[in-house]
């Protein structure tokens, strides 16, 4: 018995030995070849492709790789397994009623893949069938509607790109430095292409009396988490919609139908929508009295803090992404405001004593993540790196400091503070705060 | 050709439409979906008001009642007297504590509306299966936590009329507008701070708090 001239005894070894079931393709002769070169104990062809040694063909070089559809959704590569959203058990009594981060030191452009997009959710992810799930409007209306999801893919459509940030993001380090970690200190924050209809659309098909100021947002999880929204934002900029990166929403971001509210707080984007009424007050929910309000040092509260305050951070170095020794690098980072556009990022690598302006990467987008770099040459000497952002209506970043004077440390929202990272002589990295 | 009266019209036709909120066309212009009838809209209306109770169904509960139904529904998670289990909320307590190193915001000492304990109990309680619980019963627990409060007195019937009038602690304690931005950092670029004066008040090294952000999902409870 010949080998198969299309795949080597490397690949066959390599085969054998792997952990993951094989594909049933890769079977085709696979009985006959065992007992060919296995058997006979072959030695690995080639070079191992880590050394140096030129020409070295890597095991993957010398042989045919698997067919289009082997994998039909598709998937990362085995090596980046780790590359997931975490969440910190110790932080809430579930996971039902929790949160997920994403990995942001393993992201390099502004959009968020699906399968990363942070997850916040009041009583676990529903499991919708879209061809049950309807949307009713009503309330403060001339027409109040009942919309299946058939009826809503008909609207005109929008595609925008659109950062969503929980506002307890960061919430962590508002006492101290607490995770040393990029994901778990800033990974609420994602940012996503969504596709759907304006909010506008909808509310003049079912028309608005004119005593309406307020929306009230529901979602049909178990949680029925609701929202007021005034009118006016309604009207603006929200969208309803059903697809995120170009595929159907995943269940965990709302699926069938979830509202985006940009530039707003995380907890107001409702998933899994199912109702919007009109009315002229607010309904004060449990959202947004015992919860998402900013407890202020004197004991008072702020309510309906919707606003995502202009925000920046570095994701290299970090404390995932540690140094490789002295040399020429690339300082990288993500700014985003809520305010509209990113107008100027500027890094520290000496804790604040001096800034430069980093170069900000097209697109830069209302309301969505834009990126930044600064090259930096690391003399290996301690450094302390940091990034200010600026937005488009003069807003600058504050200080951890700043920012306590204000409010003190009792808030868990809204902490859109400079983060600063301590880099050691070795390279590593660690989240400090300074005085 | 138009004549000059059809432009007239025309134009009269498009002012009309400008004249509608954002320029929109006439309520149901598209026609897609169906016109939600009052039983329709009667099922899926769920919401109470915070501030005045508008929206609470009929209906009424006891202290003592809501004492048998929180003891069946409520107590493994939020503990016998609201205190609390693992970290499952605190329903009582905190009074007094908002301005505290650690404040304890709970129904007693920060939720300003009454008729909003009544909204999300009946929205998201019990945990396990929501909104299975009867209007009555909603009643009688959000009375039970009132007087676990003592924002209620033992005898308290919640009704949708009494619970708009019950006085939270801190209704007056909340800013409904936004004041920010309400910090005002400049942008400085050189020698903005005295380098000797810079110095790390604290760090996340050493405290052991973060789970592992490779490998497998971590499983670490503090420690």
């Amino acid at each position: 018995m010949r080998p198969d001239p299309l795949r080597s005894k490397a690949v066959l070894s390599d085969l054998a030995r792997s952990p993951t079931p094989l594909g049933r393709r890769s079977f085709l002769g696979l009985g006959a070849l065992l007992t060919g070169s296995l058997a006979l104990g072959g030695k690995p062809a080639t070079a191992d492709p880590a050394q140096d040694s030129p020409p070295a063909d890597a095991p993957w070089s010398q042989s045919i790789g698997a067919g289009v559809v082997d994998r039909p959704y598709g998937r990362p590569a085995d090596t980046e397994a780790s590359v997931i959203r975490r969440n910190v058990p110790w932080l809430t009594a579930g996971t039902e009623s929790s949160v997920s981060f994403s990995p942001l030191q393993e992201l390099q452009g502004i959009i968020t893949p699906n399968g990363l997009f942070f997850e916040r959710h009041h009583a676990g992810w529903p499991s919708i069938d879209p061809a049950q799930h309807k949307l009713m409007i009503h309330g403060l209306v001339e027409r109040p509607l009942l919309l299946t999801m058939k009826d809503i893919l008909r609207f005109p459509q929008t595609t925008r790109i659109h950062f969503i940030e929980c506002p307890a993001n960061g919430g962590m380090n508002w006492r101290a430095a607490q995770m040393n970690s990029l994901q778990f200190s800033h990974g609420m924050v994602s940012c996503a292409e969504w596709t759907g209809v304006k909010l506008s659309t909808l509310l003049e098909e079912v028309g608005i009396k004119k005593e309406a100021k307020w929306a009230m947002v529901e979602g049909a999880d178990g949680a029925h988490m609701n929202r007021s929204l005034p009118l006016d934002k309604c009207l603006d900029d929200c969208l309803v919609v059903y697809a995120q990166n170009g595929e159907a929403l995943r269940p965990e971001q709302g699926y069938p139908l979830r509202l985006v509210v940009p530039g707003w707080e995380g907890n107001v984007n409702i998933k899994w929508l199912r109702r919007i009424k009109l009315g002229e007050k607010p309904w004060h929910t449990r959202e947004e009295t015992s919860k998402y309000t900013d407890l202020m040092p004197d004991g008072t509260s702020r309510g309906f803090t919707w606003l995502m305050d202009a925000k920046s951070v570095v994701t290299f170095p970090c404390p995932e992404k540690p140094i490789d020794g002295p040399g020429l690098y690339e300082i990288r980072g993500l700014a985003w405001t809520g305010n509209g556009k990113v107008k100027r990022v500027d890094v520290s690598t000496d804790g604040g004593v001096n800034w430069q302006a980093a170069r900000l990467h097209e697109p830069i987008l209302s309301k969505a993540l834009t990126k930044f770099t600064l090259p930096w040459r690391w003399d290996g000497r301690p450094a302390l790196v940091a990034s200010r952002v600026i937005d488009e209506t003069g807003y600058v970043q504050p200080t951890v400091a700043q920012l306590r004077a204000q409010r003190g440390s009792n808030s868990i929202y809204h902490n859109n503070s400079i983060q600063t990272w301590q880099v050691k002589p070795d390279g590593s990295v660690f989240n400090v705060q300074l005085a | 050709m138009y004549s000059s009266r059809r432009i007239g019209l025309l134009l009269a036709a498009l002012l009309a439409a400008a004249c509608t909120r954002a320029g929109a066309a006439e309520p149901g212009h598209f026609g897609y979906g169906s016109v939600a009838t009052p039983a329709q809209i009667a099922g899926w209306d769920i919401d109470a008001r915070g501030e005045d109770g508008t929206g609470l169904p009929p209906g009424k509960g006891t202290v003592d009642r809501g004492a048998e139904v929180y003891a069946e529904q409520c107590a493994a998670c939020h503990g016998t007297f609201g205190e609390g289990e693992g970290r499952f909320p605190k329903l009582v307590g905190g009074v007094g504590s908002l301005r505290d190193e650690r404040p304890e915001p709970t129904v007693g000492s920060y939720w300003p509306f009454a008729p909003t304990l009544w909204d999300y109990i009946n929205r998201a309680m019990p945990m396990p299966a929501p909104h299975t619980l009867s209007a009555d019963e909603v009643y009688a627990l959000t009375a039970y936590i009132l007087s676990l409060n003592d924002l209620v007195p033992n005898e308290f019937v919640a009704d949708r009329n009494s619970l708009p009038k019950v006085k939270m602690r801190n209704r007056d304690n909340f800013i409904w507008t936004d004041p920010r931005p309400d910090t005002a950092a400049k942008p400085c670029m050189n020698a903005c701070v005295n380098a000797a004066d810079v110095r790390i008040a604290s760090t996340a090294e050493g405290r052991n708090l973060t789970p592992r952000t490779t490998g497998p999902l971590d499983t670490m409870q503090p420690k």
